[in-house]
């Protein structure tokens, strides 16, 4: 694995762009700027096309003999089911508007990561083999005939998109690269070209339920660990079920949140909160993964994978699902998991046992987003919340792309964070809300061979969390998505060392005052709360 | 090819283009560039036009896929932004009407600044905004007075435009303000296109052809209108005669008027097979103009087909004793 450069070298970064055109560039497979190729195996377990051993590396790619076929015919068969495909194609003026949106431009300075450019990548063939003008004027007309090199171009740049649909914000016509970069990376999956970080987790969710292939009872123990963990730092234990039929609420987050730092926290914050109202809910083995790798894959694989949370609300005979706090999840649950596995009619529309809330903008899908679930509560008085044992905290909120531009979660959130914590500052404008910026890794490229790309890309991110860590001394990023939870600490430590990372709920789990707890001295993360390190100090003598 | 190569190849291309009715009507093809090519290029235009929507429309939209760009509607106590982020047809309409005719989305523009450090700005950056207002508002008001020479008597809407147009009362012939906002406007667009590194990087010989075609199509109708005057009467009962289909081709016309309304003709019959049908497509736009309802209204795709899943029964077939064991719950008990 290639070794990051420092800050300072890779804070370098020329806009201009070179003298040849782009047409006449190939992109060079230099380790920490692409990910590794995906692997037969993975392939085979979902039964995706010409599984192989390869490396993108590799002058042979081993493509199927009729590549220029398949990819083509993949691309009118796209061409003809999605509008958006077609439209985009056909209707970019190159205004450039989107040119110095993208952070992966921002960070790197290759042209072709402007959105503009990304999506010429595949609409100059469009125009070669699609439309009239570009048969007859070719290159006149902008067009390019499909060679070898371009797949291979395709798959350097449709990794290097994270799919965060900020360029789409700025459109005048609302084209949306991810969009573009999800029929790229439909077709290369065609030819077997997908990346392993992606497959891998496919693989795993679709057998295994869950990304990381935790089997069900490995699954159970992990919840439990952190079940003595709140016992130890509130000496309540709280009680979760599994696979529980009967129960009001199937709750679903991502498996990121049960097994790495500082996801774990959140998750203790979600348990601690559930046994605070006395939710009853259950937690599933077989949808154990709220993340859907498939959205990174293809549409089938997306709805492949997500149709296990419908179909486990429907075994287990819940009344209505709640999600946990993660960014891609939510645009695949608000913009495609009805239409694709719905319609959920064997479940009711989602009511607040504790509040009496009906959740009528979920009355289709009836599933509720954790946020807008204790926002509720706080609202109608129900969490009894002691913002104060997150003073040492002073908190800034990275808006996750999905939830930003695939939703509008900009309120609900912030809601929550205002009554759990007493200092709080947003960053600039151009930065948050429908403007946020990509933590760098999303779209399944959190990968460590492709770090450098990663802090490149999580620049424009960092650069404007430094902003509030300067300006208003900000020591915490708090978040709602499972890869940012995974992905923003080492961004943070390479680019502004100093700020931690944090899930919402982890936050709410710290302010939580519960009934019959014990005098807390730490927080989730066994850190003195404010006012209490002498007392800890003390304890640990 | 590279920027010059691209810029020379449409200037050529326009510069062939200006020349075929130069010499054209010279030998005396006054009827081809007067009234053949004219209708041939409006056929082409409308029939091209239809049929690229009809072609888009062909398409189904299988996702609501809005980019929301505002709060969503969630509770009665958290204000939605239903023009940014629509939640209804109401919100959808204004949404609409906003990016196309106010370019709401690029109004948003800001400007990359990159310093040493590194330390990034987003500086305000309207003028591209400002730039497409201005080339397209003057555009649509030259359009309209064009009807002036296509209806008799002239619509009031026109006299209108032309009182308004012509504010300033300077000049005579009387100096309409859209026509110069048109020059200035392309010639914006193209200094862009060429001053930004990125952009110049960007950019086809379809992105300059259009901008030196509408260049040139402005600058012949204000060298006829001021400097080189045509016989206007005989203009008038040319486009008259076209708009009643009764073509009739006066004599003694200028050339400029020929060359000015082949290039017309010319946009026209591009215009469906260019980036221009930005034109209609912006209105089928599905990150624009879908409500984001789709957790309450369920979304119909029209293709959705059945796929291969890993059922629960699969799933604990294989786990089944590791799941007794954990005291986990199962349906069949061996």
């Amino acid at each position: 694995m290639a070794t990051v450069p420092k800050p300072s070298e890779l804070g370098k970064v020329d806009h201009r762009p070179p003298q040849r055109p782009w047409t006449e560039t190939t992109p060079e497979f230099r380790p920490g700027t692409f990910c590794y190729g995906a692997k037969a195996k993975n392939l085979d377990v979902v039964g995706m096309p010409n599984p192989r051993e390869w490396n993108p590396a590799d002058e042979d790619w081993k493509l199927p003999d009729d590549w220029k076929d398949i990819t083509l015919k993949g691309m009118e068969d796209r061409l003809n089911k999605f509008r958006s495909f077609k439209l985009f194609m056909d209707i970019c003026v190159r205004c450039g508007a989107c040119a110095d949106k993208c952070h992966y431009f921002i960070g790197s300075g290759d042209p072709k990561n402007m959105p503009v450019l990304r999506a010429e990548l595949i609409r100059s063939i469009y125009r070669k083999y699609f439309t009239g003008s570009g048969k007859i004027f070719s290159k006149y007309a902008g067009a390019r005939a499909l060679t070898e090199q371009i797949i291979k171009e395709w798959f350097y740049y449709y990794y290097q998109c994270t799919e965060c649909r900020r360029c789409s914000v700025f459109c005048p016509y609302g084209i949306d690269t991810a969009e573009i970069t999800m029929m790229g990376r439909e077709l290369l999956n065609e030819l077997g070209c997908g990346i392993d970080w992606i497959m891998g987790p496919v693989a795993n969710c679709y057998m295994n339920g869950n990304h990381l292939g935790i089997q069900p009872h490995a699954f159970k123990d992990m919840i439990m660990f952190f079940v003595d963990e709140i016992e130890a730092v509130t000496g309540v234990r709280v009680e979760p079920t599994f696979n529980r039929k009967g129960a009001e609420v199937l709750f679903i987050t991502p498996s990121g949140d049960v097994f790495a730092d500082p996801g774990t926290y959140t998750l203790m914050g979600y348990m601690m909160l559930f046994h605070e109202i006395g939710l009853d809910y259950t937690w599933s083995t077989y949808a154990s993964e709220g993340g859907n790798f498939g959205l990174f894959t293809s549409h089938e694989m997306m709805k492949r994978l997500n149709a296990k949370m419908y179909a486990e609300a429907k075994r287990l005979k819940v009344k209505w699902l709640l999600g946990g706090e993660c960014g891609h999840m939510w645009r695949v649950i608000n913009q495609y998991m009805d239409t694709m596995n719905g319609p959920a009619d064997f479940l009711e529309v989602p009511k607040s046992p504790i509040t009496g809330t009906v959740f009528e903008n979920a009355k289709s899908t009836k599933m509720v987003h954790i946020a807008e679930f204790t926002a509720d509560l706080i609202r109608h008085g129900k969490l009894n919340l002691d913002p104060s044992r997150n003073d040492n905290k002073i908190v800034t909120f990275h808006d996750s792309c999905n939830p930003s531009r695939a939703m509008g979660f900009f309120e609900e959130p912030r809601y929550v964070l205002k009554a759990v914590c007493n200092h709080f500052y947003d960053m600039p404008e151009n930065t948050i809300r429908e403007k946020t910026f990509c933590c760098g890794s999303g779209s399944g490229l959190n990968t460590d061979e492709f770090m450098e790309m990663r802090m490149r890309g999580g620049l424009p991110r960092a650069n404007a969390v430094r902003y509030v860590h300067e300006k208003y001394g900000v020591n915490m990023l708090a978040c709602i998505c499972a890869i940012d939870r995974a992905v923003l600490p080492p961004l943070m430590n390479y680019w502004v060392p100093g700020v931690n990372v944090t899930g919402l709920h982890e936050l709410v789990g710290n302010a939580l005052v519960m009934k019959g707890e014990k005098k807390r001295t730490t927080d989730l993360r066994y850190e003195p709360l404010p006012g209490m390190e002498e007392e800890e100090e003390a304890e640990d003598v | 090819m590279n920027a010059s190569q691209s810029m020379v190849f449409s200037l050529v291309a326009v510069g062939i283009l200006v020349c075929l009715p130069l010499i054209g009507v010279t030998a005396g093809m006054t009827s081809l560039f007067g009234v053949i090519i004219p209708y041939a290029a409006v056929v082409v235009f409308f029939v091209g036009i239809v049929a690229r929507v009809v072609r888009w429309a062909r398409s189904p939209v299988p996702f609501r896929i809005p980019t929301t760009c505002g709060q969503q509607k969630s509770f009665p106590w958290i204000k939605a932004d239903n023009l940014d982020n629509p939640s209804d047809t109401k919100g959808v309409v204004l949404r609409m009407i906003l990016e196309v005719l106010l370019f709401r989305s690029l109004f948003r523009n800001t400007r990359l600044e990159f310093y040493d450090g590194p330390k990034i700005r987003y500086a305000s950056a309207k003028w591209l905004w400002l730039g497409a207002i201005v080339f397209h508002y003057s555009f649509l008001v030259v359009f309209l007075r064009h009807l002036r020479f296509f209806t008799e008597p002239v619509t009031p809407l026109v006299t209108l435009l032309e009182s308004v147009d012509g504010f300033l009362e300077v000049g005579l012939p009387r100096l309409y303000i859209s026509g110069l906002a048109l020059l200035a406007g392309v010639t914006y667009l193209f200094l862009r296109r060429v001053s930004i590194p990125q952009l110049k990087y960007i950019s086809l010989p379809s992105d300059y052809f259009p901008l030196f075609l509408i260049f040139a199509i402005t600058a012949t109708g204000l060298l006829m209108r001021y400097v080189f005057k045509v016989d206007i009467v005989g203009v008038k009962e040319l486009t008259f005669g076209l708009a009643t289909f009764h073509p009739v081709v006066p004599k003694g016309i200028g050339v400029l008027f020929y060359i000015h309304l082949f290039l017309v003709s010319v946009l026209f019959a591009y215009f469906p097979f260019s980036k221009l049908v930005h034109m209609a497509g912006v209105f089928l736009s599905p990150t624009r103009n879908l409500p984001n309802n789709s957790r309450m209204v369920r979304h119909i795709n029209p293709w959705n087909y059945p796929v291969k899943v890993h059922t629960y029964e699969e799933y604990e077939d294989e786990f089944r004793e590791k799941m007794i064991e954990a005291g986990l719950p199962v349906e069949k008990k061996e």
